[in-house]
């Protein structure tokens, strides 16, 4: 296996799956004596060593508090968290950073929406359109603000491969629709979403979108302005950075409309018992000391994809995911749940008369990570009326060995239960 | 791979392909439903109880392997079973899946004692005593869905 280093005019690496493996110090253990074959990338991926060394740099070298400090350390530390958020600028082509919000991750940028957006834009008798793919943390931030707000919840419905209705998603928009809020890249499935026209449809309407992309930033390229999303939401830890740090993108008219979240140091310009100013996008949505090392790390890993290029990413994994495909659909019994023409790297499925848990089980066994569940995301499975689907989730370190892999687990398992 | 054979051993999987006493049970005394929000798995134990015995027990519900197995020999160990009885299995079979050091004698448990090679899989544990705290659940007469978290 060659190691190749020549970069091309983009600044990317010629793509060499075996070297990125490499790059990544836990693809070299076992697991229960075997060698880790790792599937779970749509819960989590697992970190470079850039990222890994990212964090350990700043602690060992730079860590203070930042924004505030006029010392050596505070100033280094500050200018590394900034220039992490110029990074997100660039990785997602917001128009500038004061567009970029650190928050925990998705979860916590959508409910960030749901209480800010939606407190003063809400009403009685509104209406937000979601879809039936999302994840519970794109469904229930909505469902608690419509029983706040006395605001109804409209869910756009899949057909049976799990791809979006986009004819029925034209029927619910009504004069009512305050918001559409839908996943880019379903976290369940994989279907990829055709957001392009889901918002330009909504727009003409002069309705904001939110787009869910946690599932979409570590396998395609996003262009929020291209797009023409209100609001982006994404996390670090599914894009190979650490968990406890994501991205909230708000255009600057919304950024500047809307009212602060959460009140604290760093939020306000100035503050007196008699009243307190607020500070600016985005730090009017950064309240506290935020996570220093996360807002680092999160840095270090889009950078890191950027050396690897998005475009590799994506075509490695989609030669993957046909690989996969194939190989699954040859086992008997066996059933894809999800079956979309645009599809991320998500391979979902059950086996007849297994349960999901006792093939997760047997595949760890063997060293196989792969999840089992129902993903966050009951109401897919309700919609394909399984309790649970066993998924394995592809990551630009995946190979076809660790298909190889899965499907000889599968058929240990099928033999086990027969 | 020795502890994956124990854990889906032929009486286990035996007992999941073929669940015994796998039925509603409309003239029950008792009912409880349980669910295990981690993999989806739902139970229902139906009891009929008289003087102090429990003369039927039945379930239905989807789980898997070791959830189903684990409800259906249950439902064989306890029929016919004074309530004291059943109580104390209750007891002992919680004791060998989830107590540090385990003091019941697993001959004791009779066919029970299979599920003793789930202690080897800890995040299975609540797979194979979902349905017995649903019994218990029935048996307190305790009108709350059981889960397991």
């Amino acid at each position: 296996m060659s190691t190749v280093h020549a970069t091309r005019s983009a600044g990317t690496r010629v793509f060499d799956v075996a070297a990125i493996r490499r790059e990544f110090p836990i693809l070299s253990r076992t697991v229960n004596g075997r060698p880790l074959v790792y599937l779970d990338n749509a819960a989590t991926s697992q970190k470079p060593r850039a990222v890994i060394d990212a964090l350990r740099a700043y602690y060992e070298e730079i860590n203070a508090n930042i924004h505030r400090g006029v010392h050596w350390l505070s100033q280094r530390a500050t200018d590394k968290y900034e220039a992490a958020r110029e990074s997100a600028r660039r990785f997602i082509n917001a128009g500038s950073v004061e567009e970029i919000v650190f928050v925990r991750g998705t979860t916590e940028a959508i409910n960030l929406v749901a209480q800010t957006y939606g407190r003063t834009r809400i009403n009685e008798g509104d209406e937000i359109v979601i879809s039936h793919l999302e994840h519970h943390s794109n469904i229930v931030p909505w469902q608690m603000l419509c029983a706040e707000r006395k605001a109804t919840l409209r869910v756009v419905p899949i057909n049976d491969a799990g791809e979006f209705q986009f004819d029925a998603y034209a029927n619910l928009l009504n004069e009512r629709t305050r918001l559409v809020a839908v996943s880019h890249v379903s976290n369940a499935l994989g279907s990829i979403n055709p957001v392009r026209e889901i918002i330009a449809l909504a727009r003409s309407r002069g309705i904001p979108v939110l787009l869910d992309g946690a599932q979409a930033v570590p396998h395609l390229k996003v262009d929020v302005r291209d797009l023409g999303a209100d609001f982006y939401t994404f996390s670090g830890h599914k894009m190979y950075g650490p968990t406890g740090i994501g991205v909230l993108y708000g255009r600057t008219e919304w950024l500047e409309a809307l009212p602060p979240w959460q009140g604290g140091g760093d939020m306000i310009l100035s503050v007196s018992f008699d009243g307190t100013t607020y500070n600016k996008p985005p730090f009017k949505f950064e309240a506290g000391t935020p996570n220093i090392e996360g807002g680092i790390g999160l840095g270090a890993a889009i950078e890191w994809i950027e050396g690897v290029g998005l475009d590799n990413v994506a075509a490695h994994e989609h030669e993957l995911l046909e690989y996969g495909t194939r190989a699954l659909r040859k086992i008997e019994g066996l059933n894809l749940i999800g079956t979309a023409r645009q599809k991320a790297g998500v391979l979902s499925f059950t086996l007849d008369a297994i349960h999901p848990h006792d093939i997760g089980t047997i595949l760890d066994q063997a060293g196989i990570a792969i999840r089992t569940g129902h993903h966050c995301a009951q109401p897919v499975m309700d919609r394909f009326n399984v309790p649970a689907t066993a998924r394995a989730s592809l990551a630009v370190y995946n190979t076809t060995a660790d298909i190889d892999a899965l499907v000889e687990g599968l058929d240990q398992v099928v033999r086990m239960f027969r | 791979m020795n502890d994956l054979r124990e854990l889906y051993q032929e009486f286990i999987l035996d007992h999941y392909k073929k669940p015994r006493n796998y039925h509603a049970m409309p003239d029950a005394t008792a009912h409880a439903d349980g669910y295990n929000p981690l993999c989806g798995d739902k139970v229902k134990v139906h009891l009929k109880v008289a003087d102090g015995i429990v003369t039927d027990v039945a379930f239905e519900g989807s789980g898997c392997a070791i959830s189903t197995a684990s409800a259906s020999t249950m439902t064989e160990a306890l029929k016919g079973k004074p309530l004291a009885e059943v109580r104390a299995l209750f007891e002992a079979f919680h004791e060998m899946l989830t107590s540090p050091e385990p003091t019941v004698d697993p001959a004791s448990l009779g066919k029970l004692a299979v599920f003793g090679g789930v202690r080897e899989f800890p995040v299975r544990v609540k797979c194979a005593t979902l349905a017995w705290h649903t019994m218990k659940a029935a048996l307190d007469n305790s009108n709350n869905p059981v889960s397991t978290e």
